[in-house]
C-alpha cells in the first residue's frame, strides 16, 4: 500500500498546483495546458483506484474533446501570444466564495456518505473477477439499467445544447 | 500456462519480483527498439519506393542502396543550428515536439507482436523462466486506451502551431487539429463493430477472438465497411496524403511546423512514421488477426511474428503507394467525407450489426433482421440525403433573395 500512497500523494499534489495556476496564470493557452494536467491527473487517481474505464473516459473526453475545444475557442477568436492583463477582474472573490461552498459541501457529502469506510484489498483478487465487478462491461450494465433514466436525460441535454449550438452559428 | 478465465498478463499472477519488473523493462525497451529501427527503414523505403514509382533513383549514397540516408539526416539534423522564433512561447515551443512523439509510441505498447494465439499458450511465450505475452502492456481497457492516446495526439499538433507565433503554422495547426478531431469520431465508431463481436476492449482478447484461422479476422466478421471506415479515417488521423491538408505548401508553406528546425523538426518527422507504424500495427491487430496465421516448417514460436510483420508490410507499402498515385483532398470535400459519408456509414453499419447480435441472442429470424435493419438503414440514408438537398436548395434561395 506504501507505493499507492506514494502515488496518491504525488498526484494530489500535482493537482492542486496544476489548479492553482490554471486560475493564476495570465496567459489563457497556458492555463488550458494547466487544466489538461489537472485532468489527466484526476485520470491517473482514478488508475490508482483501479477504475481504468473511468480513467479512459476522462482522457477521451476532458483531455482529448473539451480542452482541445476550449483551445480552438480560444485560438479562432484571439490567440494572444503572452501574458493578457485582462484575464483577471473583480469578481474573483465572488468565485473564491462559490469554490470554497463547493468545496464545503462536496467534503461533507463524501464523509457524510463514506465516513471511516476502507476500500476491501485486493490482494490475491484475479482480473477476470475485477473485471467482472468494475469493469467496463460492470459500468455499461450500471448504465444501462440502475441509472438509465440519468443517462437518458444527459443525453438529452447534450442534443438540446447541440441543436442550440447550431442554431447560435447560423448566419441569419 | 494460467487460467484462461484469469485474464490479464500471467506474468504478473505470481506477484511481482525482481524478475517481473525487468522483463516488463526489457519488454519496453524491445518494443521501442523495434518502432524505432521500423521507423528509419520507413523512411528510407517509403523515399525509395515514391522515386521508384515516379521513376527516379532516390537515396543511393548512404550505405547499400541508401539504406543508412536515414541515419545520416539523423545526424545531420542533430548537428543543424536549433531556431526558436523570437514571438515564440519558449516553453510550450519545446514541448510540443515531446507530446507529438510520446502517444505515438504508447499506443504500440498495446499491440500484440508475436505468440501463438488459439492453443494452449494463448499467446503467451515463456522467457526467462515467465510465461507473458508478446506486447508491451494488456490494459483490460486496450482499445479506449487506442482511442485516448489519439486524441492526446491533437496536442502536439496544435500547440506546434501556437506556440511558433507565427500566422501560417496556426492556420496549419487548426486546418490539422480540426481534421483529426472530425475523423476520431468515424476511427471510434468503426472500432466500436469490432469490440461488439469480441466482447472485449483488450487487444489481446480481440486477437484470440480471430484465432480461428482466415475465415475468423474481424475483417470478414463485421463485414469489411468497418474495416474500410477505419482505414480511410487513420489516414486522415495520421494526415498522410490524400488526407495531408497539414502540409498543402501552396497554402500554408510547411504548415504547423514551419518554424521548427533541427532535431525538434526531426522529432515531428519521427512521429509521422511511427504513427504510420502504430497505425498499420492497430489495423492488423483489429480487423486482420494480428499474428494469426499458419505454421509452414520449423519451429513455431517465430511464424506468429512472421506473419504480423508481413501484413503489416503490406499495410506501410499501400500508404507509401497512396501518397505516390493521389492527388490532395480539397478541405471542404475532407470535411464532407468524414461528417456527412464515414459517420453516418459507420453507425448504420453498428446497427445492423448491433441487430444482428441481438437476434443471435434471442433466437429470432437472422434473415429477416438483416432486411429489417438494412432497409432502415435505406430510409436513413435517403432521408439525410433528402434533407441536405433540400438545405441547400434553400441556401440557394436565400443568397438569391439577398
Amino acid at each position: 500500500m506504501v507505493a499507492q500512497n506514494i502515488a496518491f500523494g504525488v498526484l494530489a499534489a500535482a493537482t492542486s498546483l496544476a489548479a492553482i495556476r490554471v486560475v493564476t496564470t495570465r496567459n489563457v493557452v497556458h492555463a488550458a495546458l494547466y487544466l489538461v494536467v489537472v485532468l489527466a491527473s484526476v485520470g491517473a487517481l482514478y488508475i490508482l483506484l483501479t477504475a481504468e474505464f473511468v480513467a479512459a473516459v476522462q482522457i477521451l473526453v476532458y483531455v482529448g474533446a473539451i480542452v482541445v475545444l476550449l483551445l480552438f475557442g480560444v485560438m479562432l477568436t484571439k490567440a494572444t501570444l503572452g501574458e493578457d492583463d485582462q484575464l483577471d477582474n473583480d469578481q474573483r472573490w465572488l468565485g473564491a466564495v462559490i469554490a470554497l461552498f463547493l468545496l464545503g459541501t462536496l467534503s461533507f457529502v463524501l464523509v457524510d456518505a463514506f465516513g471511516d469506510d476502507k476500500l476491501p484489498s485486493l490482494e490475491g483478487v484475479s482480473r477476470a473477477t475485477l473485471e467482472a465487478q468494475r469493469g467496463s462491461g460492470a459500468v455499461g450494465d450500471a448504465i444501462f439499467s440502475t441509472f438509465l433514466v440519468p443517462f437518458e436525460v444527459v443525453s438529452v441535454l447534450l442534443l438540446a445544447a447541440l441543436v442550440g449550438a447550431i442554431v447560435l452559428a447560423r448566419r441569419d | 500456462m494460467g487460467d484462461p478465465l484469469q485474464g490479464g498478463d500471467p506474468i504478473f499472477i505470481g506477484g511481482i519480483d525482481f524478475g517481473v519488473v525487468a522483463l516488463v523493462v526489457l519488454k519496453v525497451l524491445i518494443g521501442f527498439t523495434f518502432v524505432m529501427v521500423g521507423v528509419i527503414f520507413m523512411i528510407w523505403f517509403e523515399r525509395k519506393l515514391i522515386a521508384d514509382m515516379q521513376n527516379r533513383i532516390g537515396p543511393n549514397r548512404a550505405g547499400k542502396w541508401g539504406l543508412l540516408q536515414t541515419l545520416a539526416d539523423g545526424i545531420k539534423l542533430i548537428f543543424k543550428e536549433d531556431l526558436m522564433p523570437n514571438k515564440a512561447d519558449r516553453l510550450v515551443f519545446r514541448l510540443a515536439p515531446y507530446l507529438t512523439v510520446a502517444p505515438a509510441f504508447l499506443t504500440f505498447t498495446i499491440v500484440p507482436i508475436g505468440g501463438l494465439f488459439g492453443t494452449g499458450e494463448n499467446g503467451t511465450i515463456e522467457v526467462f523462466g515467465y510465461r507473458t505475452f508478446v506486447q508491451v502492456a494488456d490494459p483490460p481497457i486496450g482499445v479506449l486506451f487506442l482511442l485516448a492516446m489519439s486524441s492526446v495526439a491533437v496536442y502536439g499538433v496544435m500547440l506546434a502551431g501556437w506556440s511558433s507565433g507565427s500566422k501560417y503554422p496556426l492556420l496549419g495547426s487548426v486546418r490539422a487539429s480540426a481534421q483529426m478531431v472530425s475523423y476520431e469520431a468515424a476511427l471510434g465508431l468503426s472500432v466500436v463493430a469490432v469490440v461488439l463481436l469480441t466482447g472485449s476492449l483488450s487487444t489481446h482478447d480481440i486477437v484470440s477472438a480471430q484465432s480461428g484461422g482466415f475465415a475468423d479476422w474481424n475483417i470478414w466478421r463485421t463485414g469489411v465497411v468497418p474495416f474500410l471506415v477505419f482505414c480511410i479515417a487513420a489516414t486522415a488521423e495520421l494526415n498522410r496524403p490524400p488526407f495531408d491538408l497539414v502540409e498543402a505548401e501552396q497554402e500554408l508553406v510547411g504548415g504547423f511546423h514551419t518554424e521548427y528546425s533541427s532535431m525538434r523538426f526531426g522529432m515531428f518527422y519521427l512521429a509521422e512514421f511511427m504513427n504510420t507504424i502504430t497505425m498499420s500495427a492497430i489495423i492488423v491487430t483489429l480487423f486482420l488477426g494480428g499474428p494469426d496465421g499458419p505454421s509452414l516448417f520449423g519451429p513455431d514460436i517465430i511464424w506468429p511474428t512472421i506473419w504480423f510483420m508481413g501484413k503489416l508490410f503490406i499495410f506501410l507499402f499501400t500508404f507509401v503507394w497512396l501518397r505516390a498515385t493521389l492527388p490532395r483532398f480539397r478541405y471542404d470535400q475532407l470535411m464532407d467525407l468524414g461528417w456527412k459519408r464515414l459517420i453516418p456509414l459507420s453507425l448504420a453499419w453498428l446497427l445492423v450489426i448491433g441487430a444482428i447480435r441481438i437476434a443471435d441472442d434471442e433466437g429470432w429470424n437472422v434473415a429477416l433482421v438483416i432486411g429489417i435493419s438494412l432497409a432502415s438503414c435505406v430510409v436513413g440514408a435517403l432521408a439525410l440525403v433528402g434533407a441536405s438537398r433540400a438545405g441547400r436548395i434553400r441556401r440557394r434561395a436565400e443568397e438569391a433573395l439577398r
